[in-house]
């Protein structure tokens, strides 16, 4: 499990490299997230276009990474696949997370 | 004409990430839509993380099979383990997370269930002896009824 991340205007973009999020590296995932954003901008964008599949493991991992930015903080996400976003709608979480189709359109809100 | 297929695992979340991913890979080969394909993955994934997690709840030497049955338009799943009954003896009611809450409280965990209810036509479980026997049900021409109700229990029934 392998992210990178990159500071772009007043946004922190952390990419996930891997195409699940699932039980296998949810924690894994959780704590490299705690890393990439111990300090930063305040806008963190979680970019998920390499993602294919997640499962409730990794979407728990993905509320915990929002947490640990604290209420200062926030976390977007963008680039869901069909299945990703899919996940994000059976369970609600497009109610508490910003869904972007894509990092540009994510990018496009902070410019705009 | 039926396709059967069986395929056992070590209860571990890493061969169990590969179990799944092999089942799937024999599924789409045997002509699982790919319009289906990720509703069956998902809740596959959640019934096996289910066994791994709390079935076996890290007891070491815990084994997960799983058997496909796909005729036509209609794929049975039956993930069968020896681990520990689930609670009750039956399946959990289905209920909706509350996410009515400050985002420091928000849950991390408790969505597996609402999965598994929301992407599949029918599910029932079995006890029998030590085997716990979890069948799912998924209707692939669409006819079972409307796969999305975000935040909502589908109707089930169970033959």
């Amino acid at each position: 499990m392998q992210l990178t991340s990159v500071q772009r205007g007043d946004a922190s973009i952390v990419t996930v490299k891997a195409d699940r999020i699932d039980a296998a590296v949810a924690i894994q995932f959780k704590e490299r997230m705690r890393s990439e954003t111990e300090d930063g901008p305040e806008r963190v964008i979680l970019n998920l276009s390499e993602v294919s599949f997640i499962d409730s493991s990794g979407l728990g991992a993905i509320v915990a990474a929002m947490k640990q930015l604290g209420t200062e903080r926030r976390l977007d996400l963008a680039g869901l696949s069909p299945m990703v976003d899919k996940v994000f709608r059976l369970t609600r979480m497009d109610t508490v997370f910003t869904l972007f189709p894509s990092l540009d359109d994510a990018m496009a809100e902070l410019e705009g | 004409m039926s396709q059967r297929s069986s395929h056992r695992f070590d209860a571990t979340q890493l061969a169990a990430r590969d179990g799944i991913t092999a089942v799937m890979a024999q599924l789409r080969a045997q002509g699982l839509p790919d319009r289906a394909a990720g509703d069956v993955e998902l809740a596959l994934a959640e019934v096996v993380n289910n066994v791994v997690e709390h079935g076996y709840a890290g007891a070491p030497g815990g084994e997960v099979r799983v058997d496909a049955d796909l005729t036509g338009a209609r794929l049975e799943l039956r993930v069968v383990d020896t681990g520990r009954p689930l609670p009750g003896g039956h399946l959990p009611p289905c209920r909706t997370v509350d996410l009515d809450r400050p985002p420091a409280e928000l849950p991390e965990g408790g969505f597996g269930w609402g999965l598994i209810y929301s992407l599949t036509d029918t599910l029932r479980y079995d006890r029998k002896g030590v085997c716990n026997t979890l069948s799912m049900r998924f209707f692939l021409d669409g006819t079972g009824r409307e796969k999305v109700r975000a935040g909502r229990c589908a109707p089930q029934t169970a033959p």
